[in-house]
C-alpha cells in the first residue's frame, strides 16, 4: 500500500504541484467556512471565536423553528422560488420552439443578439432599470399610465403584492433569450428526414414543433427541470435584497436576507448561521435526492 | 443556427394553414424582441433628453431636446469615476488570478493517469453544493484581516468549481491521449505539456472562462457590500446602488456647491445616463464575442 502510494507520487508529483494553489483555495476559502458551521451549536463570543465559544447544543435551531419567523421565511422562501422556476423554466422552452420555426436566418440572428442582452446587466442596474421604467412620475409606465387614464398611477414598489411579480418577471425579461440558447442549439440537431417525412405524410408545422421538435428536446427540458426542482430553496440574496423595502418586508424577507439580517445587522453570528446551516442542509439534501432521480429516469446526471 | 433544414424543406409546398402558422411565429419573435427593446431604448433615449424633458416625464423612447447635460453632470461626479476605476481593478486583477487558479486545478484533473483525479474531482463536487454559507464566510474573512482591503473582492470566489469542471471536460475531449503519450515517450514532462500544447490548444476555453468571470467581476457587488466600508475601495456596482436604488447622492463628495444643487434637481436625468455609462462596455463587447458565450454554454452542458 505504503509502496504503491510512493510509487504514483513519485510518477505524478508535478500534478500535486499544479493542484498546491487550487487545494490550499479550497481548505482556506470553502472547507474552513464549513468548519465554521460549528458555532451553530456554540454561543459565539469575540473571544471564543469558532473554537472555543460555550456549546449550546442545539438552541439555536429550536428558537428558529420557534420563532414566528419560521413560517413566514420558509413560505415566502418557497413561493417566491417555485414561482420563479416554473415561469423562468417555460418560456424559453416556448420561445427556443418558436424561433426555431422562423426561417429568416437574418431576423433570427438579430432577435438572438437583441434577447440575450440584457443577461449582461448587472443586477444593481436591473433595478435601477425597474424602478425607473415603473416610477408613476419619470418612468416610461407613469407617462403611458397617465396618457391613458389622465393621472399618475400609484407606486408600484409600495405594494407588498407586486414583489413577487416584479421580481420573476424582470428575471424572465434578462434571462429568457440567454436561457433559450441551449434549446435552440439542441433543435438545430434534429434530423431533417424526421421533417421531411411527416411532411410528405401532410404533418402542420405546428403538429412537427409539437411531435419532432418537442420530442427532441424533452429529456433536456426533464433533466433541467428536475435539477432546479433540487434548487427549490435557493433564492439568490442579491436581487430580492435589493427590491425589499420596508412596504414589502413581509413578502420579500426570505432565508437568505434574514441570515444577513440577524447575522450581519444584528450581529447575532451563531443564529443566523444556524439559519443558513438548516438551510445548506435541506438544499444538500434536495439537489442529492434530485440528481438521484435525474438518473434513474434518464442517463444524465450532474455526476 | 438552423440554416440547412429550410433547403430541404423548400421542395415541399407549404400548406395555407403551415403559412399563418409561420406568419404567428415570426410576429411572436417580433415582438419578444421589441418587449426586450423598449426599456432599453427609453434608458437611452432618456439619458439624452435635457433633464428637464426627463423630470417632466415626456421621454418616450426618442430624446427629447437632445442634450449631453446628464453626461457633462456625470463627469463632474466623482465617485462614479472612483467607482469604475476600482471595478476595472478588481476585473483585470481577479479575472487573472481567476483563470490562472481555474487552469491550475483543470488540467491535472483532466489527467487519466493521475492517481488523486478522482478524490480531487469529488472534493471540487462537494464545494458546489455544500458550502459554509454568509456568516462563516465573512467570520474567515475577519479572521485573516481582509476587512477593508482590496483582498476582500478578489480572494472569496477566485476559483468556480463550475469553470474548473467544463475546462478540464474541454481538455479531456480536445487533447487527445495519444498527443500525450507521444509527448511523454519523447521525454516532455506534464509542466512542459502544460505549456506547449496545453496552453495554445485551450486557446478558446480559456477565452470562455475569462468572459464569464470578467462579466461577473463587472457586475458584481456582493462581496464588496459584505466585507468593505472605505468608499475609496466601493467598486462602481456598490456605487450604483446608493445612487440607483436608495436614490442616495452623496453630494459630500462634490466639492462644488453648486454643482451638489445641480445634482439633486437632475436627479432622474442622471440616474439614466449613470445606467448607460456604467452598462455600455458590455452591451458593445457582446456582440463580438457572442459566439464564444455561446461555445461556452455549449461545453458547459457537457455532462460534468
Amino acid at each position: 500500500m505504503f509502496k504503491r502510494m510512493q510509487k504514483t507520487l513519485k510518477r505524478d508529483w508535478q500534478y500535486w504541484l499544479f493542484l498546491i494553489l487550487p487545494l490550499m483555495y479550497m481548505l482556506v476559502f470553502n472547507f474552513y467556512p464549513m468548519a465554521g458551521l460549528q458555532i451553530a451549536f456554540r454561543k459565539f463570543t469575540a473571544k471564543g471565536g469558532i473554537w472555543n465559544s460555550a456549546w449550546v447544543g442545539l438552541k439555536w435551531f429550536e428558537k428558529f423553528f420557534e420563532s414566528y419567523q419560521f413560517g413566514k421565511v420558509i413560505s415566502n422562501t418557497l413561493i417566491l422560488s417555485a414561482y420563479n422556476l416554473l415561469v423562468t423554466s417555460i418560456i424559453p422552452i416556448i420561445f427556443a420552439l418558436i424561433f426555431n420555426c422562423v426561417e429568416k436566418p437574418r431576423l433570427k440572428k438579430t432577435v438572438q443578439t437583441i434577447v440575450t442582452l440584457p443577461h449582461f446587466i448587472s443586477t444593481v442596474v436591473l433595478v435601477g432599470i425597474l424602478m425607473q421604467i415603473f416610477n408613476s412620475r419619470v418612468g416610461l409606465y407613469g407617462i403611458i399610465y397617465e396618457a391613458i387614464t389622465g393621472e399618475y398611477p400609484k407606486d408600484i414598489f409600495a405594494q407588498a403584492g407586486n414583489f413577487r411579480h416584479l421580481y420573476v418577471w424582470s428575471g424572465v425579461w434578462q434571462n429568457f433569450g440567454w436561457s433559450a440558447i441551449i434549446y435552440i442549439a439542441a433543435l438545430a440537431g434534429v434530423d431533417t428526414s424526421l421533417h421531411e417525412a411527416a411532411q410528405i405524410d401532410g404533418a402542420t408545422r405546428l403538429q412537427r414543433v409539437r411531435y419532432i421538435d418537442f420530442q427532441h428536446i424533452k429529456p433536456t427540458i426533464i433533466i433541467l427541470a428536475i435539477m432546479n426542482v433540487g434548487k427549490i430553496m435557493t433564492v439568490g440574496f442579491e436581487k430580492v435584497f435589493l427590491l425589499q423595502n420596508d412596504l414589502n418586508i413581509s413578502v420579500s424577507e426570505l432565508i437568505s436576507t434574514y441570515t444577513y439580517q440577524v447575522g450581519l445587522v444584528e450581529s447575532n453570528y451563531s443564529y443566523a448561521t444556524a439559519i443558513g446551516f438548516f438551510n445548506s442542509v435541506i438544499n444538500l439534501v434536495m439537489v442529492l435526492t434530485m440528481n438521484w432521480v435525474a438518473r434513474r429516469v434518464s442517463e444524465t446526471s450532474l455526476w | 443556427m438552423s440554416k440547412n433544414k429550410s433547403v430541404g424543406r423548400m421542395r415541399v409546398k407549404k400548406s395555407g394553414n403551415d403559412r399563418i402558422f409561420l406568419a404567428v411565429c415570426t410576429v411572436v419573435l417580433v415582438t419578444l424582441m421589441v418587449i426586450v427593446l423598449i426599456p432599453l431604448l427609453n434608458i437611452i433615449a432618456s439619458s439624452f433628453s435635457d433633464p428637464k424633458a426627463v423630470s417632466q416625464g415626456k421621454v418616450w423612447l426618442w430624446p427629447v431636446d437632445f442634450s449631453l447635460d446628464s453626461y457633462k453632470n456625470v463627469l463632474k461626479y466623482d465617485s462614479v469615476w472612483v467607482g469604475y476605476g476600482n471595478t476595472i481593478f478588481y476585473t483585470v486583477c481577479g479575472t487573472s488570478m481567476n483563470v490562472a487558479i481555474t487552469l491550475l486545478c483543470a488540467y491535472p484533473l483532466a489527467q487519466k493517469t493521475f492517481a488523486g483525479r478522482k478524490m480531487v474531482n469529488k472534493l471540487l463536487m462537494f464545494t458546489m453544493i455544500f458550502s459554509g454559507g454568509m456568516i462563516p464566510g465573512y467570520l474567515l474573512v475577519k479572521e485573516l484581516g481582509l476587512l477593508n482591503t482590496r483582498w476582500a473582492v478578489l480572494l472569496p470566489g477566485l476559483m468556480s468549481a463550475y469553470n474548473v469542471i467544463i475546462t478540464r471536460n474541454y481538455i479531456e475531449t480536445n487533447i487527445s491521449s495519444e498527443l500525450q503519450e507521444a509527448a511523454r515517450v519523447d521525454g516532455c514532462s506534464p509542466f512542459k505539456f502544460f505549456i506547449h500544447f496545453v496552453l495554445p490548444l485551450s486557446k478558446s476555453i480559456i477565452a470562455v472562462i475569462t468572459m464569464y468571470y470578467a462579466v461577473g467581476h463587472w457586475n458584481s457587488y456582493f462581496n464588496a457590500f459584505l466585507y468593505l466600508n472605505e468608499t475609496e475601495l466601493y467598486p462602481l456596482q456598490l456605487f450604483l446602488r446608493d445612487i440607483l436604488v436608495n436614490s442616495q447622492f452623496d453630494s459630500s463628495i462634490i466639492d462644488d456647491p453648486e454643482m451638489a444643487k445641480v445634482v439633486q434637481s437632475q436627479a432622474e436625468a442622471l440616474k439614466y445616463s449613470i445606467i448607460v455609462i456604467a452598462t455600455a462596455p458590455l452591451m458593445c463587447v457582446y456582440p463580438l464575442v457572442q459566439k464564444h458565450f455561446v461555445k461556452g454554454i455549449m461545453v458547459g452542458s457537457v455532462k460534468g
